[in-house]
């Protein structure tokens, strides 16, 4: 089992699926059925198939294991290559992990160009995985790009009102920064002549093209993380995007732009990371404390969560660049945790919209009465996003303060408002759209979740609680990777100033 | 057995709350009650078993956090402490239990109620048990998660719901607190467990701390951030606004959470972490002085205010003011002692109000009871002994845990001690004041409710009283039988090494040798409060109204609760608000968008419009433009090559 390429089989998996959703024809309901069916299978496949990824995936080793390579550009030195380290492990399994749960809350909600709807799906998830797998730069890039066409589309065509406006938006923000970043990937391999990135992880870049080439990835991974001031597509984006869009927009595509720190800017422009770290600490916690505030005032139940999204994300950032081990391994996994948990809100948000077709909180309140499931669920995913202990989202959180608390209490301390604020924004959206008296006539019939509802559900529930009281499961297998990425980085500052190895 | 004692409660909890339709009301109340029924009988057991023998029991669960150098497994840890609050939370809990099961029998969600009751239990229980930070952290949001869902319990409601919040976010300040406290412990120790910090504690005492930009001595910053914490989930003063709210939640959570055992979790960690506050002279004398103002300040309160839930948690409010004070002067011991023996008598007040409650049709406002004594006579006499048992009335419980505090403080032999030990003092004059007045203006005089309430005032079922009589014997005799052992002669071979003191810190052992005057005042005070009750709301009730105008500023300071939520409201949440729609629309809106995409968009759409006017589609205007490219070219080339 271990010699096959489980990782390209995970990439392409999905699209198979897809290829075969695109023969079927026929009658418009039988052909919605089984694209449904097929794309469910497909993806579940694929997630059984990661599963295997992490059965074999051997924590003691940095290196990145279950490696495919293969020629593809050999006059340029590019090739075909796949692998995992302990940093991109759980990203791959994330994305697996959503998809399936995507195509579930779709089902119904989906009734106009269904077959086209689950093959962009299973397209994006063939991007996504690929993406976190790639090896070799062109291939990343091509990966990374690629995700922006099938979102693109599931925005703007299945969007709500504003959709146009918002795919748009979305795709050109997107795009500006991942031209800086092709730029840059040409600077590199004109540089070090490979685009191999194991090899470009050990390759002494000069300290004065770090800084452009560090600058150039920023732009493009700042706006998909999204930081400060470089968010406002965002809640557009999820607005109008319909739910399964937001899921994955939420739950993978964001920690695009954090794998990319970890992966590029840290480990392959260590001094210019060192010289940035301030920047990134000061957007950050902008971050933590606008969007908090911004979210706090929000009448759109999405547009409150994606609000919440920036200010999660916000810890991500300065985990990352706490470059000290709680930090960075709590930025992990406060990324999957928030993948998880925003996920989970957003399906939340998506159940009384396809009820009610509305997302403005005024409308609701009072579903406690009529929906206690719901309320339940939606007590739980609160509870996750707010940090509870116990939940995921405390361990990311938690970590992520603690990393931060040693290299900069100011930084922590801001940071720790989040703690404070985060509450405040979401029992308050809790409070308007589950207690209160039901006094709206069109409310007072509405049904608590169907099967099919708590079939997606309780998986994602299970995983919050398993993430939040033994997060060792998840933990264990970064520990290798974070170690060496944080020991390469400081090798690197200590031959570069010497003198900062008293302060280490 | 020693998972047991806090899973139990747990089990109940998920049982009742999962499958609370299926085995129906009684069904929920049985499973709930007799999981945290068991605990309590397992708690006398790991009682008997830990407290004797002096040594700490830990047992390890599951690894929890491991990450860098922080290695924190899930540990139960049971000493002295621990043990001592067990049986204050599982008895307590267990009595409200089955209070419930009459108290509520109305409501139609009596299987959610009680499984919040046993989710708070199992919680509460984790909280003192933890044998780390972390999982003290665990325990601490936990209850405050409970408390959060039972103070909205009734949802419909807008003010239970504010309340909620209210209180979950004002926890949270303090939170901020306690977890860059933790964090901070472990920049200095390297660690969270509890052994390792308290066996290094002795030699960090002199060293410093690099934080926010300057160095601080390492633990008092320690201590005062993790006395935030303790701030918010105590109620302490600043911090306290959520608790009078939190009454909005049905009257067996106030009795259990907000009297009993959640609010006095603050006062368990500043006694946990003893061996790091005894190295901090700085971080105690705060923690007193807090702790005297709270005590001073919610009893000033609590006697001008009219809903009778309220008045109790003002008393609440400055119970706990006192336990910071003892522990403030190294008595760490009186603290425990009096946190055990108010959550007797407060859980027997707060309970006796529910009956009073009950009996009167859910009125709350004492301004519309009176003259119910001779109708409920049980709960009347259950009260009594209750307040008798707040004022500090010998032999009653509050007697000997509150006149030893007040004795340490003066045992203390410091100007802070003093100023203590006035505060306490006076506190304990407004005590039996409101106490009573209390006790009048529900029970005695003319009836003020209407005929309708009057006829429907009865004395609540067995199920009811019988937990009000199992409390009413601890406020009788839980002081007396414990003292020996909480605070006398027993007390270092009771605490073991659950409780760290510095040698010199004597407040607790002079308080048995203070003269005689001093620890006689708390007693006189405690019967002059009493008697000045009866005159003005008895004997000659135009008194206190004449009071009310004559200084009347003082009364309404005193009735609004010192301004306290207004100065919040105007200072935090309407600029947070404010500022937020401000982000929100300048920012987000006019700013980033404005400037970015929606800014370029709308330039790139106005130069397109322009160039678009430059194709007019007159021959003579392209050939102008020729005309004059030519000449420019022409012009260029001359000058460039000649």
């Amino acid at each position: 089992m271990t010699d096959w390429p489980l990782l390209s089989i995970t990439t392409f998996l999905p699209l198979l699926g897809a290829a075969f959703i695109l023969t079927i024809n026929g009658e418009a309901k039988v052909v919605a059925r089984n694209a449904r069916n097929v794309a469910l299978l497909t993806s579940v496949a694929t997630f059984l198939v990661s599963l295997l990824v992490w059965t074999n995936f051997d924590p003691g080793t940095a290196d990145f294991q279950m490696v495919d390579q293969a020629a593809w550009l050999p006059g340029f030195d590019i090739s075909y290559k796949m692998g995992v380290d302990g940093i991109s492990l759980f990203f791959v399994l994330l994305s697996t992990f959503l998809t399936p749960l995507c195509i579930l809350s779709a089902w119904e909600a989906v009734q106009t160009r269904v077959k086209e709807y689950m093959i962009a799906f299973l397209v994006l998830e063939t991007m996504m995985v690929g993406m976190f797998c790639a090896l070799d730069l062109v291939l990343f890039y091509t990966f990374f790009e690629g995700v922006l066409i099938p979102m693109f589309i599931i925005i703007g065509v299945w969007g709500g009102p504003r959709r146009v406006y918002a795919a748009f938006k979305f795709f050109l923000y997107t795009l500006l920064g991942s031209v800086l970043m092709l730029l840059a990937i040409l600077a590199m391999y004109f540089n070090a002549h490979t685009t191999d990135i194991q090899v470009l992880l050990s390759h002494p870049f000069p300290a004065s093209l770090q800084s452009w080439l560090w600058l150039a990835f920023f732009a493009s991974f700042a706006v998909k993380v999204p930081m400060w001031p470089v968010h406002t597509w965002l809640p557009d984006a999820h607005v109008e995007a319909p739910t399964a869009g937001s899921v994955i927009l939420a739950g993978v595509l964001l920690k695009m732009g954090g794998y990319g720190f970890l992966r590029f800017s840290l480990p392959m422009f260590p001094l210019a990371s060192h010289d940035f770290t301030p920047l990134v600490y000061t957007l950050s916690i902008v971050a933590v404390v606008y969007t908090s505030l911004v979210a706090l005032v929000q009448e759109d139940m999405k547009k409150l969560i994606a609000y919440s999204s920036v200010a999660h994300m916000g810890f991500v950032t300065i985990g990352i660049f706490t470059v000290q081990t709680q930090g960075i391994e709590g930025a992990i996994y406060q990324m999957l945790s928030h993948g998880i948990v925003a996920s989970a809100l957003f399906l939340c948000v998506g159940v009384v919209y396809d009820r009610m077709h509305t997302r403005e909180i005024a409308r609701y309140g009072g579903l406690s009465n009529r929906m206690p499931q719901y309320a339940f669920v939606f007590m739980v995913f609160t509870m996750a996003s707010v940090g509870l202990p116990g939940t995921s989202g405390f361990v990311g959180e938690f970590l992520v303060l603690m990393g931060a608390f040693q290299v900069n209490s100011w930084v922590a301390a801001f940071a720790a408002l989040g703690l404070i604020l985060g509450p405040a924004y979401m029992l308050y959206l809790y409070r308007r759209v589950i207690f209160g008296k039901l006094t709206r006539e069109d409310l007072k019939s509405i049904l608590d979740l169907s099967p099919r509802e708590i079939a997606v559900f309780v998986p994602l529930i299970l995983v919050v609680v398993w993430m939040g009281v033994y997060p060792s499961s998840f933990l264990a297998p970064m520990h290798a990777s974070v170690a060496k990425l944080i020991n390469d980085y400081q090798l690197v500052q200590t031959a570069a100033d010497p003198a900062s190895l008293a302060l280490r | 057995m020693y998972a047991a004692v806090v899973f139990l409660p747990l089990l109940g909890s998920i049982i009742a709350g999962f499958f609370g339709r299926k085995i129906g009301d009684r069904g929920s109340q049985i499973v709930t009650c007799a999981g945290v029924g068991l605990s309590a009988l397992l708690s006398v057991l790991i009682f008997a078993e830990v407290v004797p023998s002096g040594h700490t029991v830990t047992v390890p669960l599951l690894t929890f956090i491991q990450s860098g150098d922080i290695h924190v497994d899930w540990a139960l840890r049971f000493d002295t402490l621990t043990a001592v609050m067990l049986i204050v939370v599982n008895w307590v809990s267990f009595m409200v239990h089955v209070y419930s099961i009459g108290y509520m029998h109305h409501d139609p969600s009596v299987p959610r109620f009680q499984s919040y009751l046993s989710l708070f239990t199992f919680a509460m229980l984790m909280l003192v048990t933890a044998d780390n930070l972390v999982q003290l952290f665990f325990g601490w949001e936990g209850v405050g998660l409970a408390s959060y869902l039972l103070i909205g319990f009734w949802y419909e409601k807008p003010s239970a719901c504010a309340a909620a919040i209210k209180a979950f976010v004002v926890n949270r300040v303090g939170d901020f607190g306690f977890a860059l406290g933790i964090f901070g412990v472990y920049m200095l120790f390297g660690n969270i467990n509890f052994d390792p910090i308290f066996a290094a504690a002795g030699g960090k005492a002199s060293a410093m701390l690099h934080l926010f930009g300057r160095d601080f001595p390492a633990l008092t910053i320690l201590c005062l951030l993790l006395f935030v914490g303790a701030m918010g989930k105590s109620a302490q003063l600043g911090l306290h606004v959520w608790l009078p709210d939190a009454m909005e939640g049905p009257t067996p959570v106030s009795a259990l959470i907000h009297a009993a055992t959640m609010v006095t979790a603050g006062v368990f960690m500043v006694a946990r972490m003893s061996p790091l506050f005894e190295y901090s002279q700085t971080a105690l004398n705060v923690v007193t002085v807090v702790g005297a103002l709270t005590a001073i300040f919610a009893a000033t309160v609590g006697c001008v205010q009219n809903d009778i839930k309220r008045v109790i948690a003002y008393s609440t409010c400055s119970q706990l003011g006192y336990m910071f004070f003892a522990i403030g002067v190294s008595a760490y011991q009186a603290g425990i002692f009096h946190l055990f023996t108010h959550a007797f008598f407060k859980a027997l007040l707060f309970l006796g109000a529910g009956s009073v409650i009950h009996a009167m049709s859910d009125e709350q406002d004492m301004r519309r009871m009176g003259g119910i004594w001779k109708h409920i006579p049980l709960t009347y006499a259950l009260m009594f002994i209750g307040s008798l048992a707040l004022a500090g009335i010998p032999p009653f419980a509050g007697y000997w845990s509150k006149d030893t505090i007040i004795e340490a403080a003066w045992g203390a032999g410091t100007p802070l001690g003093q100023f203590a030990y006035a505060i306490g003092v006076a506190a304990a004059f407004l005590t039996a004041f409101y106490s009573w007045r209390l006790l009048i203006m529900t029970f005695h005089g003319k009836p003020r409710a209407d005929e309708h309430v009057m006829a429907h005032v009865h004395e609540s079922p067995a199920v009811m009283t019988i937990p009000l009589m199992v409390l009413a014997a601890g406020a009788i005799f839980a002081g007396y039988v414990g003292h020996e052992y909480f605070v006398g002669e027993e007390m270092s071979e009771f605490w073991g090494k659950a409780i760290f003191l510095l040698g010199d810190h004597e407040a607790l052992h002079n308080a048995h040798h203070v003269p005689s005057m001093i620890s006689l005042m708390p007693t006189i005070a405690g019967v002059s409060g009493i008697a000045l009750a009866y005159i003005f709301y008895m004997f000659a009730p135009g008194i206190p109204a004449a009071l009310a105008r004559t200084f009347r500023g003082v009364y309404l300071f005193l009735l609004n609760k010192w301004y306290f939520d207004e100065l919040y409201d105007f200072l935090i949440i309407k600029p947070a608000f404010w500022l937020g729609y401000g982000m929100w629309k300048g920012g987000d809106g006019a700013l980033i968008d404005g400037c970015g995409p929606d800014g370029v968009a709308a330039a790139t759409r106005d130069v397109a419009r322009r160039m678009s006017l430059l194709q007019t589609g007159y021959l003579y205007h392209y050939a102008f433009a020729m005309l004059i490219g030519v000449a420019g070219f022409v012009t260029w080339y001359i000058v460039k090559v000649g």
